[in-house]
């Protein structure tokens, strides 16, 4: 019989190492979906380090993937640190993204160093009202979180059809439902030619790099932490709590309203309804994979969107289906659940009494 | 006292976690119809040893014999909880284990029925429990849920529960620390009455007085091992308390002091508070300078209000409170805590700390605005660490280290950590809510040397206790608190109060 038992302190070098240790056991557990659709699995995965690694271009693309999941990752550690559940970053992005082709499409005049700065704020700010909404629910009437957050992205993105068939839908667009596009002034700038790597990939690590040192640093993180691991105990301590749900609320949707606009001002170039493939959603299970801290999320990214890429490169090559990718996201989240459960009990053997 | 038959005997167990030993090859025994009071201080393995009755923990080595239904010793399987309850041995702990959502007689239920049973037999459960009750004095609302009930309420639901298994080894970890002393002896009178039936108890007690009285031997635990084991005609006060300590304890010297102007009035506040339970009526109350006023009273008879209003968490309905003369119009723990309330709070581990956040964090929770701890928003790592090493000298707050999480620390430990936050503000008023409550004696000395020290600087001090003794040893004045009222104490006699504390004139 085994019998389970908590650590005292889990060791540093295993809360670092099993989510490594768990995205190679997904990919290699990811051979047994692979054998049953007969493939040949040492192809597969020559296919997928070629879509990886194959190439400048090859990389450069798995980088643009991983800039929207920066993003939306870091969007989910702010909130899950405070324990503030924002399952509605994809509601955020779309808000973000719309915000962006309201300003950035001919309303204002500017030159790039002006307008881009415009079109991020406005693309942050509307995130940031995207999620401060849900929270004020939760803090003046106590609306769960999970709940309003994820309704909302459904409210949004159909709130998106109306204005891309209505005031935001392109008079060139030949009758599709896309908005007009970004003007070039306000287009983040391709970070290699012929690429098309975007400036939203040095926002993401900016916003990382930022989002470390202020959670780490500051009083605000202080707090953030201090409200998610206990709030009764900060609200006796003078903390204000609501203001602190508040405040992670806003930084929050605004991070992933930023993700909406770097991939319309970065990529697109212009809005649909398809802009993101659940980029929200993903991030949730970034930030998880990388146990919400913000230099993780950008690491995990790069590993989620190689997973996406590499397999999109596999599937054409060899032909099974990409879905494979969310297969591969889906097993590391599992290894990494069990591998955390592993860090934080031993396992220990006992004889049976002797009855 | 049917001393011949033994029951229990607990061999050379020995428990280790990671380099902590929480128990070193003891050995007790424990026979038929006796009160075994297991003593010692926070930490020195009383606990653990009770886990590993009851199968909570395996012990590395060592075994345990129990007495079985042929009258011989047997082997009890270990790390069973199961066979620990097949074979009569019934715990209830320090910290309880209810379910909140369920009704007093589910909880009862709960372990002893067949969930998948075709019907329950309820009113053949109520009648066995109703016995029970009469025979014990024991009382519960068995229809009313448990997440209502005091936490004094909840002690009682936990012993009905045990004694409806039928057990026939009942441990009570820390059974008075809730009840009154009226309360208190009827328990001890009935269950000394069950002894007569051959129930056997183990009692682990802190207070001195219930253990002298209450029990026929007296085992004291020290680091994990047993260092003295006496019967209780022969033991006193000194005699114990040398043994868990292993030195004299110093008792606290308390100089009258002339008091000063007062720091905190209450004026006719009524407050209703966020629960139907108890709201305080019309209290009046005045603490000065110089002053340590102590409120008695049974759980759930309004201290928590009382408390959360002087913590800034709850508001008055109507009348006023006033700090230092001024009077307060906004309610808010930061508002309080400007106007220099010192606030050590009820429940430590829930409202005192922040388990998952290092000790040194924990100490400057309550300064975020302070210059030394925040320079433009930002942590003053350097400051938070000196700081952290400072207090954890002066307040010998022992652990793994100022970055370990606070969850690591011992409850005496929390407490002092507490103490560290509270008392380094120099607060002029102190609310001390069950300041000592499951705290060993060495802890408790120092959480009393820290308020007479607060006292003699000139801080007022209102100090919220379940135990009698210790607002008799402390306080200037005292109050009791009843039902959501105060009333002043003129005859501080224990009896009096005690009756006091059950509602009745004095």
């Amino acid at each position: 019989m085994i019998r389970i038992e908590p650590r005292e302190m889990p060791s540093k070098w295993w809360t670092i190492g099993i989510p490594i240790i768990s995205a190679f056991i997904a990919i290699l557990l990811a051979a047994i979906p692979l054998s049953l659709a007969d493939a040949n699995i040492l192809e597969a995965y020559r296919q997928m380090a070629n879509g990886i690694f194959g190439s400048t271009f090859a990389f450069t693309e798995m980088l643009t993937r991983a800039t929207p999941l920066i993003f939306t990752g870091l969007a989910a550690t702010i909130a899950f640190r405070a324990k503030l559940w924002n399952i509605g970053a994809e509601g955020q992005l779309y808000l973000g993204a719309m915000a962006a082709v309201a300003v950035g499409t001919g309303l204002i005049d500017a030159p790039a160093f002006i307008l881009i700065p415009i079109i991020l704020l406005a693309g942050a700010l509307s995130g940031a009202i995207g999620m401060a909404a849900p929270t004020y629910l939760k803090t003046r009437f106590g609306a769960d979180e999970v709940v309003t957050t994820l309704l909302l992205n459904f409210i949004v993105i159909i709130f998106l059809q109306m204005m891309l068939e209505g005031p935001l839908k392109d008079p060139m667009g030949m009758g599709w439902p896309q908005s007009e596009p970004i003007v070039d002034n306000g287009v983040l700038p391709q970070l290699l030619p012929r690429m098309r790597m975007h400036a939203g990939l040095i926002i993401a690590l900016l916003t990382a790099g930022l989002v470390h040192l202020f959670l780490s640093k500051s009083i605000w993180g202080f707090k953030i932490r201090a409200v998610g691991e206990n709030p009764s105990a900060a609200l006796h301590a003078g903390i204000n709590v609501k203001r602190t749900f508040m405040g992670a609320a806003v930084v929050s949707g605004a991070i992933a309203g930023l993700a909406g606009v770097s991939e319309v001002a970065g990529l697109r170039g212009y809005l649909t309804t398809d802009l993101s493939p659940g980029f929200g959603y993903t991030g949730i299970v970034v930030a998880m994979l990388a146990g919400l801290s913000p230099i993780g999320v950008v690491i995990s990214a790069i590993f989620i969107a190689s997973i996406f890429v590499g397999a999109d490169t596999m599937s054409r090559a060899i032909g099974v289906s990409s879905y494979l990718a969310d297969l591969v996201v889906a097993l590391s989240l599992i290894c990494v659940l069990i591998g955390g459960f592993i860090a934080r009990y031993k396992f220990i053997r006992t004889n049976k009494g002797n009855v | 006292m049917m001393k011949s038959i033994r029951v229990l005997s607990l061999e050379n167990i020995s428990k280790r976690f990671g380099s902590v030993v929480a128990n070193n090859s003891v050995n007790i025994d424990l026979y038929q119809g006796e009160v075994l009071a297991l003593l010692g201080e926070n930490g020195a393995g009383k606990t653990t040893l009770m886990n590993m009755l009851f199968g909570h923990y395996i012990p590395d080595s060592g075994s345990i014999e129990i007495l079985g239904n042929k009258g011989q010793m047997e082997p009890l399987i270990l790390g069973h909880p199961q066979a620990s309850l097949d074979a009569g041995i019934g715990m209830v702990h320090q910290h309880f284990t209810l379910a909140e959502n369920l009704s007093v007689l589910d909880n009862i239920l709960l372990g002893s029925e067949k969930i998948w049973a075709w019907r329950h037999n309820r009113s053949n459960a109520r009648d066995k429990i109703s016995k029970i009750m009469n025979r014990t004095g024991l009382s519960a609302p068995l229809d009313e849920e448990v997440g209502k009930l005091t936490v004094g309420e909840r002690q009682r639901v936990e012993i009905l529960k045990a004694l409806y298994q039928e057990v026939k080894i009942l441990v009570l970890d820390e059974p008075t620390a809730v009840l009154t002393p009226q309360e208190a002896d009827t328990l001890f009178e009935n269950v000394s009455a069950m002894t007569k039936d051959g129930l056997s108890v183990i009692f682990i007690s802190h207070k001195l007085r219930e253990v002298l009285s209450f029990s026929n031997r007296i085992a004291v635990l020290r680091h994990g091992k047993k260092v003295g084991e006496i019967p209780t005609s022969e033991a006193n006060e000194r005699v114990i308390a040398r043994m868990m300590v292993g030195e004299d304890t110093i008792e606290n010297p308390r100089k009258k002091m002339k008091i000063g102007s007062p720091v905190l009035q209450l004026n006719g506040v009524s407050s209703k508070g966020d629960s139907t339970r108890t709201s305080l009526k019309r209290t009046n109350l005045t603490i000065h300078k110089h002053e340590i006023v102590g409120v008695a009273g049974v759980s759930g008879n309004g201290q928590s209000l009382l408390a959360k209003l002087i913590s800034g968490l709850a508001e008055p309905d109507s009348g006023e409170l006033l700090i230092d003369g001024k009077n307060i119009k906004y309610f808010s723990p930061q508002e309080m805590q400007s106007l220099g309330v010192g606030r050590i709070p009820e429940d430590r581990h829930h409202d005192g700390v922040i388990g998952a956040m290092s000790v040194a964090e924990n100490l400057i929770i309550e300064r975020l605005h302070d210059e030394d701890v925040n320079n433009k928003g930002f942590l003053q790592n350097k400051n938070i660490r000196k700081n952290a090493k400072t207090l954890i000298e002066k307040y010998d707050i022992r652990g793994p280290g100022i970055d370990a999480n606070a969850a690591l620390l011992s409850g005496g430990n929390i407490q002092k950590l507490i103490l560290a936050r509270v008392f380094e503000c120099m607060p002029n008023v102190i609310l001390a809510n069950q300041p000592t409550r499951g705290l060993d004696l060495g802890a408790a000395n120092e959480v009393a040397r820290r308020l007479l020290e607060a006292r003699t600087r000139g801080a007022g001090i209102l100090l919220i206790s379940e135990d009698l003794d210790e607002i008799l040893e402390l306080s200037d004045r005292i109050m009791v608190i009843h039902d959501g009222s105060l009333t002043e104490a003129i005859n501080v006699s224990r009896e009096a109060i005690g009756l006091m504390m059950a509602g009745e004139k004095a």
